[in-house]
């Protein structure tokens, strides 16, 4: 399998129209500091799509867009102009953690998951929804999917050696337990392609709207960000902790449509492999961060209820489509044979 | 559960997986027995994990 190589997407707006022309000229392009007038970033497709490609420079590469860009001091100030409203807007949707939460981070987060403010969309799939809506629900989530696990693998550098530990273990397991063909962004590539989506990292982006993006965005801004680390292990602890049971949901939804394995066991792999994932993570990973390290506990507890936010809005986002009618795609998906 | 181990049923076959570290069912419900999974929340299970003391005469 060859490495990841992306086209740049369509620009939607100012800022991603001036940050492409920029990246394809070349590290020599003047790359001037934007101005960011959004109402609500998380909505913001010109926004999102601009911070998503300054951020694949780190995981990807991008066809006619020179690798030197990643590291370009003109590119991370042009970045750091969309990350902070967009930073500014998650917080806004977090109320700050309580003291007394702080005293069991385990216990807090159980507790903040079982208030999960989304919709509930993966009951809906597994009970009345379309095929063409599992499809299209696919598709976002690739978004993530493709590079599961990438941007918390960012936090190993920089955990204490307790929380490091815990992480591996969930890590290792998640990239394969040393065999490539078991990795689960593998796995989901072979779900996409047994359902006739191109699995191509990178190959839907024009497709996924501002919500989708903003997913992705928050967990790579957290990833990149040391400062983050709090955050970052509170989002993969929330993550494993909201994933056994919903990704049941969905392999039942395309049982429902008639798949079998070969399509479904992306999912069931999941749902046995994040009930040990979330026990590791909660208290393993971030209990034992918050021991080692008391001033990021708030963080960890803000990683998990942005994730839960954000997570609520792309749901929102897909449920209020479907009930007007409409696709939840920037665009319909092409007719998949059945 | 973590460290070398191995799973049989009442019948004596191995379930297998290749997991190093597996969560097992301590609820009943879970619809992949013996493992965990993630049932336990839907049901409100609540049970202390540590071996209760023997009752005084």
């Amino acid at each position: 399998m060859a490495g990841r190589l992306i086209d740049l997407p369509s620009p939607r707006g100012p800022l991603s129209e001036e940050l492409f022309a920029a990246l394809e000229e070349g590290p020599q392009a003047r790359l001037g500091i934007p101005a960011v007038h959004s109402p609500d970033p998380l909505a913001d497709e010109d926004l999102q799509l601009a911070l998503y490609v300054a951020y694949e420079l780190h995981y990807t590469a991008i066809r006619g867009v020179d690798e030197r860009w990643e590291w370009s001091p003109a590119l991370l100030a042009f970045r750091s102009e969309l990350e902070l409203p967009f930073e500014a807007a998650v917080a806004e949707l977090v109320p700050p953690a309580e003291a007394a939460e702080l005293e069991s981070v385990g216990d807090a987060l159980q507790r903040i998951v079982a208030e999960d403010p989304g919709p509930p969309l993966s009951r809906y799939m597994e009970i009345q929804g379309t095929r063409e809506q599992m499809l299209e629900q696919i598709v976002h989530r690739s978004a993530y999917q493709l590079k599961e696990a990438d941007p918390h693998s960012w936090a190993i550098p920089r955990l204490p050696p307790g929380p490091k530990a815990a992480l591996l273990e969930v890590q290792f397991d998640e990239y394969g337990g040393g065999s490539a063909e078991r990795m689960h962004s593998v796995l989901f590539a072979r779900t996409m392609a047994a359902l006739g989506l191109d699995p191509t990292y990178g190959r839907h982006i024009d497709l996924w709207p501002a919500s989708t993006l903003a997913a992705v965005n928050l967990v790579t801004g957290f990833g990149l960000h040391r400062r983050r680390r709090g955050a970052l292990v509170g989002h993969l602890a929330a993550f494993e902790m909201t994933s056994s049971i919903p990704n049941r949901r969905y392999g039942n939804a395309l049982r429902r449509f008639g798949f079998g394995p070969e399509v479904t066991h992306f999912y069931d792999e999941h749902v046995e492999a994040d009930a040990v994932h979330e026990n590791i993570a909660a208290w393993d990973l971030a209990g034992g961060l918050a021991a080692a390290e008391p001033e990021v506990a708030a963080d960890i507890l803000f990683g998990a209820r942005a994730l839960l936010q954000v997570e609520a809005r792309w749901a929102r986002h897909l449920m209020e489509a479907w009930e007007a009618g409409e696709t939840s795609l920037r665009a319909p998906l092409a007719p998949v044979p059945a | 559960m973590r460290g070398d181990f191995a799973i049989q049923d009442q019948d004596g076959n191995e379930l297998g997986g290749e997991r190093r570290t597996i969560a097992l069912c301590r609820c009943g419900k879970s619809r992949i027995r013996p493992l965990c999974d993630g049932t336990h929340k839907l049901i409100g299970f609540k049970a202390p994990s540590a071996r209760e003391p023997w009752p005084a005469d």
